[in-house]
């Protein structure tokens, strides 16, 4: 294999693994941006992967499935935001309490319909999301340089990888350039204000943190529908907090979101690629070096080493109307 | 007028509403089980008849909550002084290398009683080392301490297989783990504790750093209300600005406070690493630095509170296992169902009833 041949593979593989990252950090930039931390995030994804490995299934339909693990993600949001919204709760824990609960109950509920240890049934292809072969992709193939880009890397992704990149560029715009998203960012910034121009604190934030939720059901769906054919119990292995760690690396905007959340499925994708691999010079780099990586490259941003990551001011902080 | 500021008695603050929290998460757990098809109240009887139905039962339950112990000081102390300490599963997990090296080194040379308050140190060491950069970048830095010891979780995952895999593993051998301790570098069992109540330990591994959590607890104890550090700690953790005009220096607090919690939760490891496994195992902390914040949320951040918490989710942990034998259909796992309720509603919807109880507390006043 030639050098270039694997950059191409490394890229195609930084693509798909990056996809549930972006989701899932845009859902966390809605939701942190209206001031409402989202430590859940792992567990929506989880959830809705569950959800729609399970409707999938016994509807052979992908849209169905897609349909369920937004549901799925969108009710546990709205527990979220019952709890740190209106009972004004600790968002930490609310967090923490549904990424354990769904850790649970995905494997309680799959090892009680299915009978597989936590997983659901292999899922035939018309359940799947499938691969979108783009016009011409064949015919480029021979095109030296940008041919095989485009056959492998830009073409060949299924429908949701498409929607992952244009979620970016409609996140920013309804962040930025609507009214709405002027009134989520403002919530997570000053809510005392919101509140005296009239607007409802509480139901912009129920709002966005649906927002959030809508986009962990694609991150969840794309992992168990879309990258794979099955449930399986953990397949969202910690990638919800990868995902916060992009959101703080992008310090909360939504084009450096995206770079973030390749730069880190690209980290991922080189882990794969080293495993058992010499570096000249180094030697075999442990697989834990490049795992450990974009965690120990966010503490550095956090510490203000890369520019100061400034978190939204009402972050975390629950919002009481008569102080 | 919000419910929020009118002060209620003890028995109701830290008795009533943290029942009624558990029962609602129980019975949530409840619904789950009876979805699944198999009786609620059976599983129930399961529970209770796995962790209290024979001596070993009692030893597994207690040997859960050792562990479980000192993850929930761990988390509280620094509740105490205001920082939500998410990292208590790294602490823990770099804690046990702290304590396994000791053991390493002087299992064959030492007995036991020696080895072992010198594994406490390195433990404690080794737990609050992992803590201090979080710790240091919270008080000087300003970075968020939760998203800091979230990372500092995975970077101890990460670092701990390496070591595992890469330098203590046995050589030769296939799992990643370290030679087995010899007699002096491992904790013994307390089956003279059960021999009292005439009922035998078995395969138990409930060993004497469920005494070491003890005094733990009461060392916490002395801290946080019998000390003008524990005062500091507690007034930085009531309000940051109070603290500040009383002279109170933040960044002092709060690296002090997370090296103790860090510390905490290190010593859990010798529960499983010298008490019961007699070596370094990968993922021996098995989510107990996670268990600690249940138990602390339930024990109201109290040592007492974290004993009869602890010792709750000991019961849930064994319990469930005895449950998931018994009952094919309901796996381990659903022990995690039950602690994600109970953190819900014991931690962020501890206010739900509070109104509601207020309410009724008055009209009981007035009758």
């Amino acid at each position: 294999m030639d050098y270039y041949d694997i950059f191409i593979s490394v890229l195609s593989s930084t693509i798909r693994l990056s996809i549930p990252l972006i989701f899932t950090a845009l859902a966390g930039l809605f939701s942190e941006r209206a001031g409402i931390f989202d430590i859940g995030l792992e567990g929506k994804m989880l959830g809705s992967a569950f959800a729609a490995a399970c409707i999938a299934y016994l509807t052979g339909s992908a849209w169905l499935g897609l349909g369920a693990g937004i549901v799925c993600s969108v009710a546990l949001s709205l527990v979220h935001g019952f709890a740190s919204i209106t009972n004004r709760g600790n968002q930490i824990v609310s967090g923490v309490a549904i990424n354990f609960f769904i850790a649970g109950i995905t494997i309680v509920l799959g090892q009680a319909w299915f009978g597989q240890g936590g997983r659901t049934p292999q899922l035939s292809a018309e359940a799947r999301f499938a691969p979108i072969i783009l016009p011409g992709a064949d015919a480029a193939r021979g095109i030296p340089i940008l041919g095989p880009l485009y056959a492998n890397v830009i073409s060949g992704n299924n429908i949701l990888t498409y929607l992952a990149f244009l979620a970016v560029p409609f996140s920013w715009w309804v962040l930025y350039r609507t009214r709405f998203g002027l009134r989520l960012r403002a919530v997570g910034e000053n809510p005392g204000a919101v509140d005296t121009a009239g607007i409802s604190v509480a139901w912009l934030r129920y709002r966005a943190v649906m927002c959030a939720g809508i986009l962990c059901g694609f991150a969840g769906t794309y992992l168990a529908i879309a990258q794979s054919a099955a449930f399986i119990k953990d397949m969202s292995a910690g990638k919800g907090y990868i995902a916060l760690a992009a959101l703080v690396f992008a310090k909360w905007k939504p084009v450096p979101v995206m770079f973030a959340c390749l730069l880190f499925g690209f980290l991922d994708a080189l882990a794969n690629f080293m495993q058992g691999k010499q570096v000249p010079l180094i030697g075999e780099v442990p697989v834990q070096v490049f795992q450990a990586l974009p965690y120990i490259l966010t503490c550095i941003l956090l510490a203000g080493f890369i520019g100061v990551a400034t978190p939204p001011k009402a972050g975390g902080v629950p919002y009481t109307k008569e102080r | 007028m919000s419910t929020a500021s009118v002060p209620l008695p003890n028995w109701i603050n830290y008795g009533l509403i943290p029942l009624l929290n558990l029962i609602v998460a129980f019975l949530i757990s409840g619904f789950v089980v009876w979805l699944i098809g198999e009786s609620p109240l059976g599983a129930l009887s399961l529970l209770i008849e796995g962790a209290f139905g024979s001596g070993e039962g009692i030893g597994f339950t207690l040997y859960y909550a050792t562990s479980f112990i000192f993850t929930g000081l761990s988390v509280a102390v620094a509740i105490h002084a205001g920082l939500f300490n998410i990292g208590s599963e790294g602490q823990a997990y770099v804690g046990g290398l702290g304590c396994a090296l000791v053991a390493l080194a002087l299992d064959r040379y030492v007995p036991w009683y020696v080895t072992m308050p010198i594994a406490v140190v390195g433990a404690g060491l080794f737990g609050a080392a992992w803590a201090f950069i979080p710790a240091f970048l919270q008080a000087k830095r300003g970075s968020h301490i939760v998203i800091t010891t979230i990372m500092f979780n995975y970077i101890a995952a990460a670092l701990m297989v390496y070591l595992l895999v890469h330098v203590l593993i046995v050589p030769g051998k296939m799992a990643p783990e370290t030679r087995t301790f010899l007699d002096g570098g491992q904790l013994p069992k307390l089956g003279w504790v059960m021999s009292i109540f005439g009922s035998k330990l078995g395969a138990a591994p409930f060993n004497v750093s469920f005494i070491i959590a003890l005094l733990a607890a009461w060392f916490v104890w002395i801290l946080i209300w019998r000390t003008k550090l524990g005062f500091e700690m507690r007034t930085l953790g009531v309000s940051s600005t109070a603290a500040e005009y009383a002279g109170i220096p933040y960044a002092r607090i709060v690296i002090i406070a997370m090296l103790l919690s860090g510390a905490l939760a290190g010593m859990m490891a010798l529960n499983p690493v010298m008490g019961s496994s007699a070596r370094l195992q990968v993922e021996f902390v098995g989510g107990a630095g996670f268990v600690g914040i249940a138990v602390s949320l339930m024990g109201r951040n109290h040592p007492l509170g974290i004993i009869f918490a602890a010792i709750l989710f000991g019961i849930l942990y064994q319990g469930g296992d005895w449950i998931s034998f018994e009952m094919p259909n309901i796996t381990r796992e659903m022990i995690l169902v039950i602690q994600g309720l109970v953190i819900l509603f014991a931690g962020a919807l501890e206010y739900m009833f509070r109104p509601a109880m207020v309410h009724l507390y008055q009209q009981f006043k007035r009758a």
